[in-house]
């Protein structure tokens, strides 16, 4: 019944759960009494334990967690295989580099718990990305949400935070009560809830095409809603602003990845055989989300909601590899989600790291970072031309994969839409780039206000600037990891 | 013994009225409620089909759906306390702070 498999299937999720209780015993006592003796400085340590310990996950769990042939373990609601443990992995990554952002951010940081929703957070998207069972599933789904609405609205003084909190849970909560309404109906209608008996059902013996359609639309609202995909959308920009930055940034980019690790598994897997063309589907999906999420950036002001739509943008190119329904597919949608996350984590923590400096998140808070700050200047062009899919960087491969998905499936006409928003794309990330490099601070010398990267930020910025670079240079290895992932599904 | 289809249907007009609560209403509470019953009628069907099936995964689901329910909404409650008392208000309407 138990053997070592069933372990190393939840290694992960259950070396963060011991970091989070390691964090919640020890944390108290790092609390100093008189806050006037420098008592914040000894909380950071907190920071550093979940970074640490979540890069320690990381390690231990590509030492010893790898796996083999896909298995189902825990009476078949976790599904053991690359797919999911790649993802993982991908997570984890994201929440360290997340538990490093937090911990200059002078109202979340500082706070144990904030650490510890995080890890609650990360442990329900592993638990995402390897779930084959409706309920697991519907669980790992919650566990990731619910604690990301507290962090969404964790600044309880700022009215900007619990309103975006509050949004972000209104609209969570009710698309994911659509998506149960959908899986209760899948159960009802094939009588199991393992993910895999229900592809078999579907493939013995086949719904009528408008139930089976409905039952798709259900699903995909609650989907829709975790990666962010237009008509699904309007939270995201209210949230990403209002939230605290780093929280934006995990939201966009690991709880976006999770989204898509579902719907790769439950599409390819259980409806791969269903009469209903849903790769059309999603098509359309995509054609309108990526040209929604490019359109509403342009006449943004906001870095950070800027960074919203262009990520509304981004899920509707990664979706171009969904619609493919092939290896090549879904290999590329999990690089693009490995570049994205990579590149947009490093986004927002220059947002973080000169919002925390400036304290605005307006475009003219950049004039000048060029001359204020040159080293984060670069950071910033790195990343936002891998966002706007320029080599050398790691956006372009991401976004050159997918679009060679979507021309072997025959899906020209996305390809050219994808392609033209590119280039929308591209205008408005230069235009940011054009505050930090050609403008300039109104009657100052910029060389007098300059912009201070503390350790964990600048440990964060330059790991996620030499992950751009690489994944844009060396490429092949990672494409390999991509594909072993893909495989799993076929 | 009461058919299938009564369950269905009666969980069916749960849902719709779920949604167009929130969609419809304006005080977070209710809107709360309508999520609530939203929930609610998945459960009415998955029970519903678990006596047709006569299997067990049905039942334990729902019960995993009532913890998931009482979770969210006391997130909810503790963020409608926080922002009532920043702006002695929780109309729908007056969380226009976030546009754009």
């Amino acid at each position: 019944m138990f053997t070592s498999t069933t372990f190393l299937s939840i290694l992960p999720e259950t070396l963060i759960l011991i970091l989070g209780v390691i964090l919640l015993i020890v944390e108290p006592f790092w609390k100093v009494k008189d806050p006037s003796s420098g008592g914040d400085e000894q909380r950071r340590n907190a920071g550093w334990l979940t970074a640490g310990g979540l890069f320690a996950v990381l390690v231990i769990s590509v030492l010893v967690g790898r796996p083999g042939d896909p298995t189902s373990t825990f009476g078949s609601s976790i599904r053991f295989d690359w797919l999911g443990f790649f993802f993982k992995m991908l997570f984890i990554f994201g929440a360290g580099i997340t538990a490093l952002l937090l911990m200059d951010h002078e109202k979340v940081g500082r706070r144990g718990e904030a650490y510890m929703l995080l890890l609650a957070s990360t442990i329900g998207m592993c638990l995402m990305a390897s779930a084959a069972d409706l309920i697991t599933l519907y669980l790992a789904i919650e566990t990731t949400s619910i604690p990301l609405y507290v962090l969404a609205g964790f600044m309880l003084t700022d009215e900007h935070s619990t309103e975006a909190g509050f949004k972000y849970l209104l609209f969570g909560a009710m698309t994911s009560a659509i998506m149960l309404y959908g899986f209760s109906l899948l159960y009802g209608f094939t009588g199991t809830t393992n993910l895999y008996a229900l592809a078999d059902a579907f493939k013995s013996g086949q719904l009528a095409a408008p139930v089976m359609f409905g039952l798709i639309v259900l699903i995909v609202v609650g989907l829709g809603f975790k990666v962010s995909v237009v008509p699904f959308h309007f939270w995201a920009p209210d949230v990403y602003e209002g939230a605290p930055t780093p929280v934006s940034g995990f939201l966009s980019t690991a709880s976006k990845a999770a989204g898509f690790a579902v719907i790769a598994r439950l599409f390819l897997v259980v409806f791969h055989d269903v009469a209903v063309d849903w790769a059309a589907v999603f098509a359309i999906l995509s054609a309108v989300t990526m040209t929604v999420g490019n359109l509403l950036a342009l006449p943004q002001k906001n870095l950070k909601r800027m960074l919203a739509y262009s990520s509304i943008a981004h899920a509707g190119y990664a979706m171009i590899g969904i619609v493919a329904v092939s290896k090549l597919g879904i290999t590329s949608v999990v690089f693009y989600l490995l570049a994205y996350i990579v590149t947009n984590l490093a986004a927002f923590g220059i947002v973080m790291t000169v919002g925390r400096v400036t304290g605005s998140d307006e475009y003219d808070a950049y004039r000048g970072l060029s001359r204020r700050s040159p080293w984060l200047a670069l950071v910033m062009l790195a990343a936002f031309l891998s966002l706007a899919g320029m080599p050398p960087f790691g956006g372009f491969i991401a976004k050159v994969l997918v679009f060679a998905a979507g021309i072997q499936a025959n899906y020209i006409w996305l390809v050219v839409i994808g392609i033209l928003n590119s280039i929308v794309g591209l205008y408005y990330y230069l235009n940011v780039l054009k505050y930090v490099y050609l403008f300039r601070m109104e009657k100052e010398d910029e060389e007098a206000h300059p912009i201070a990267v503390t350790r964990p930020y600048a440990i964060a910025l330059v790991v996620l600037v030499l992950g751009i670079i690489l994944l844009g240079t060396v490429f092949a290895p990672w494409f390999g990891f991509s594909n072993a992932a893909a495989m799993n599904l076929f | 013994m009461i058919p299938i289809n009564y369950y269905i249907a009666l969980s069916a007009i749960l849902f719709t009225i779920g949604a167009l609560g929130v969609l419809v209403r304006r005080n977070p509470l209710i809107i709360f409620m309508s999520i609530e019953l939203m929930l609610n009628a998945a459960n009415l069907a998955i029970v519903a089909f678990t006596r047709v099936y006569q299997i067990l995964e049905g039942q334990i689901f729902v019960f995993f759906v009532m913890t998931v329910a009482a979770a969210e909404v006391a997130v909810g409650l503790a963020l409608i306390v926080a922002i009532f008392r920043t702006k002695h208000s929780i109309n729908i309407d007056e969380m226009n702070n976030l546009k754009g």
